[in-house]
């Protein structure tokens, strides 16, 4: 027998403890400050906006765990929640229902970042100048058919995901636990989700071990795209315009927080809880700032150094456990 | 031992390191004369690589002394190290692969000022280190063209590109063919003229005992012996090494071996891919063993990708009866072809991941069931009968699979093809820096496959491993293959005569 019989261990120094500790303990500091500093933070409702907020991105994020997971990158999330609001605008100017609608809306996403994936696996481009380019001319993409204006949407329906509430939960937030769990269960548990970990955790044993890594790549890019316009529809519901300035800069949230999760910028390591509860640093960041009126520009400097402080303390605390 | 200790260049006297609660070395102690080549012989995991690190300034020792020319040694850095004269050439290469060989070799002290890098002067003096060492190497050459047996002779240029009172060779010849070998050896004979000392690490018994003047025995990070080499033979120095006789390395062929009645499994004919190999008609029946011989260049490696869908290749391969044809890996795989590379760190392992997770990284789709969802709970059995079956030395199922000593990595390697049942394996170099022990275990392996109707066809640069577990041989020599041996009574030098193309 070689397996050696399993240590019982505390439960301090369980793998979830270790593994999600930190970011954890980050997010309930982040909370008391907040609630010391504005009273009103700790309300109900500020929980619910602070949800309601984090959705847009976390979504966003969900998609980005895939690609970051891959090794790769995707710059064009922001660009394509804003192509996703503006494709369901035009929809029901153009007299679709709600259905068709969002079919379309989302088969939009899937295009744009099936597009990112050919063009990076086929063309051997890296992903991340595939992504700045597609980012600005998928930018451009959704002034064309307004000229630059943003456009009103009417549909109740579409308005609804992001005003209503079904059993005193806003819809949004079902729609972003829904899809966590979805996301989760893919990743951790199917074929597909294992082939991701392995190409980004070594490319070359990958290709020796039979796994198409161009295809997996195409149809991650894809995924990305599909979950950007997600959140591109949550966004805009919840103003009922689509904007051609939405989701500008949502990529780098997205990407602080599957990074702020613990997922390796070189790949192969990562999970979607870590990712969920970045999105929600992210977001109890932003909400509180905003809640003490903290001028705009100390938000970014706040946030980046926050960004740099939690991925530093990740690294430092997993490189002694080596 | 008689020596004076006035005689030694370098006195390494009971060394030990740990980190936190493991032990990585014991109790160590060494001494190294001038001019003479001392070996050091060691399993892995015997602490031999701990004491090359703290030598090289890497490490710092726990406890113990260092004297190197009678003076206190205890580096800080590699540059300290180097400074004083001690020149190490590592086994994990260490080049840059994106940089030209001049400006690896001269990596650190390239010639030029005021941080500007004279290149006329550069490929000068590298051109000159590569050529007094006697290398077939082009030094404006970008070192990711060059083969892996080229690369390490860099790494040894590299090694020695500033004089050195005492020079550590880590394995430099396991990816070496014999020719380059030669090289390295007359290499290790000017240095030991020019007075230099040479401590040098190798587990290739044969080369062992040609090259060295003194060899020093450990095992589990402690000293256990040393000896001139007149005074010794190999099985004395396994015996030490392992500290168990192990009187036979090859396991006895299978009785029931097949015989020509069996209808072979693979069939190629006129296998070709221009610049690569040409016209390579080979076969290999169920529960035999064909051990593919060839030096460096021969187109052995290229023949395994093409089989493996790697390469794209004209002529006809039949499996089974039937023609395939192989566009990727995954067809391979689909067909029942297994394929244990060469590097196990660049093309087998996720080092990162768990030994589960590499185990079963090719045949994850077998414990899928609806909707692609994959069973963990026939995933872990399925890892753990293998861990069991392989005998692979690990703390859990969950340890990184680059915690472990090469020859577990390569088991897992293995393990993750047995995953799929293949009807064919091809094996790259399977024991490739792997330890005397290991090795035995692989080969047990391999035969062991064999006696259950696998097909399998090896390559390897050793030579002794191919006479001793193929049941035929074939050699290739210039792209073609030169002979279809029956390996039973094969003289080496009949293997050798053929793939130095020297015979017809």
């Amino acid at each position: 027998m070689t397996i050696s019989a399993e240590t019982r261990q505390g439960p301090l120094s369980s793998p979830l403890v270790r593994q999600y500790g930190g970011i954890v303990i980050s997010l309930v500091v982040l909370c008391v400050v907040f609630s010391v500093l504005s009273p009103r933070f700790m309300a109900f409702n500020n929980f619910m906006n602070i949800m309601q907020q984090v959705a847009v991105i976390a979504v966003a994020a969900f998609g980005m765990t895939y690609v970051i997971l891959l090794g790769e990158i995707d710059l064009s999330v922001g660009s394509i929640i804003a192509v996703a609001g503006m494709a369901g605008a035009q929809c029901f100017a153009m007299g679709f229902g709600f259905v068709p609608t969002i079919l379309l809306t989302l088969a939009a996403g899937g295009i744009l970042g099936a597009l990112n994936g050919v063009l990076s696996a086929k063309l051997l481009l890296p992903s991340f100048i595939v992504t700045v380019a597609t980012m600005g001319i998928y930018r451009g993409v959704v002034s064309l058919p307004t000229n630059g204006a943003p456009a009103m949407i009417e549909n109740e329906t579409w308005t609804a995901i992001g005003t209503e509430s079904w059993l005193g939960i806003p819809i949004i937030i079902w729609i972003v636990a829904v899809l966590f769990v979805v996301n989760q269960i893919v990743l951790s548990k199917t074929v597909f989700g294992r082939r991701a970990y392995l190409v980004g955790g070594n490319r070359e044993a990958a290709v020796y071990s039979g796994i198409r890594v161009d295809r997996l790549k195409i149809l991650i890019f894809s995924i990305s795209g599909v979950m950007a316009a997600v959140s591109g529809i949550l966004q805009s519901s919840r103003l009922s315009s689509a904007q051609t300035n939405a989701g500008m800069g949502y990529e780098l949230d997205a990407i602080a927080a599957v990074v702020l999760g613990g997922t390796s910028l070189a790949g192969g390591v990562g999970t979607m809880v870590g990712t969920l509860l970045g999105a929600l640093i992210i977001g109890v960041i932003n909400n509180g700032m905003n809640m003490l009126s903290v001028p705009y520009f100390y938000q970014l400097i706040v946030k980046g150094v926050v960004i740099l402080l939690a991925v530093w303390l990740d690294v430092r605390s997993k490189s002694s456990r080596i | 031992m008689s020596y004076s200790s006035g005689e030694f260049v370098l006195q390494i006297k009971d060394v030990a390191k740990s980190f936190g609660p493991v032990v990585a070395l014991k109790r160590m102690s060494l001494n190294v004369r001038p001019g003479r080549v001392h070996t050091l012989l060691g399993e892995n995991g015997a602490g031999k690589s701990t004491l090359m690190k703290i030598l090289a300034g890497l490490f710092s020792p726990t406890s113990g002394s260092i004297l190197l020319r009678g003076q206190p040694y205890a580096p800080r850095n590699p540059r300290e190290a180097k400074a004083r004269g001690l020149a190490i050439v590592f086994q994990e290469l260490s080049l840059c692969r994106n940089l030209s060989v001049a400006e690896n070799v001269l990596a650190t002290h390239e010639p030029g000022r005021f941080g500007f890098i004279d290149d006329r002067a550069l490929n000068a003096r590298a051109a000159e280190i590569v050529g007094e060492l006697g290398l077939p190497i082009y030094v404006r050459a970008q070192v990711g063209d060059l083969s892996i047996a080229q690369r390490q002779l860099v790494e040894i240029a590299k090694g020695l590109s500033h004089p050195a009172d005492v020079v550590i060779l880590d394995e430099p010849t396991s990816s070496l063919s014999d020719s380059e070998a030669e090289i390295l050896f007359g290499i290790v004979e000017r240095l030991k003229r020019r007075g230099t000392a040479v401590i040098y690490i190798s587990h290739r018994m044969e080369e062992i005992m040609r090259l060295s003047d003194d060899i020093t025995i450990m095992r589990d990070g402690e000293y256990v012996a040393t000896t001139r080499k007149e005074d010794t033979s190999i099985d004395k120095l396994i015996a030490l090494m392992v500290g168990r006789e192990m009187k036979d390395i090859y396991p006895p062929r299978e009785a029931a071996r097949p015989g020509p009645q069996v209808a072979p499994l693979l069939v190629t004919e006129k296998l070709s891919c221009p610049g690569k190999f040409h016209d390579v008609s080979i076969d290999v029946r169920p529960g035999e063993i064909v051990g593919l011989f060839g030096l460096v260049g021969s187109g052995r490696s290229d023949v395994m990708k093409a089989l493996f869908g790697l390469l794209p290749a004209e002529g006809s391969i039949r499996l089974g009866g039937e023609t395939i044809s192989l566009r990727g890996p995954s067809d391979a795989i689909r067909h029942g072809i297994g394929f244990v590379t060469e590097n196990r760190k660049e093309e087998g392992l996720v080092l990162a991941h768990s030994v589960e997770r590499n185990i079963n990284m090719v045949a994850l789709g077998q414990f899928a069931g609806g909707l692609g969802l994959v069973n963990s709970s026939r995933e872990r059995s399925a890892a753990k009968a293998e861990v069991l079956r392989l005998a692979i030395k690990t703390a859990n199922l969950d340890t990184a699979a680059g915690n472990l000593s090469g020859g577990n990595q390569q088991k897992i390697v293995i393990a993750k093809w047995l995953q799929t049942r293949p009807r064919l394996l091809i094996l790259d170099e399977p024991t490739r820096g792997v330890d005397v022990g290991a090795k035995f275990e692989i080969y047990r392996i391999v035969r062991q496959l064999a006696a259950e109707g696998t097909a399998i066809l090896m390559v390897s640069s050793e030579l002794p491993e191919v006479l001793g577990l193929s049941d035929r041989v074939v050699v290739m020599h210039e792209k073609r293959v030169t002979a279809n041996l029956e390996a039973e009574g094969l003289a080496p030098e009949t293997v050798m005569t053929h793939a130095a193309g020297m015979k017809q």
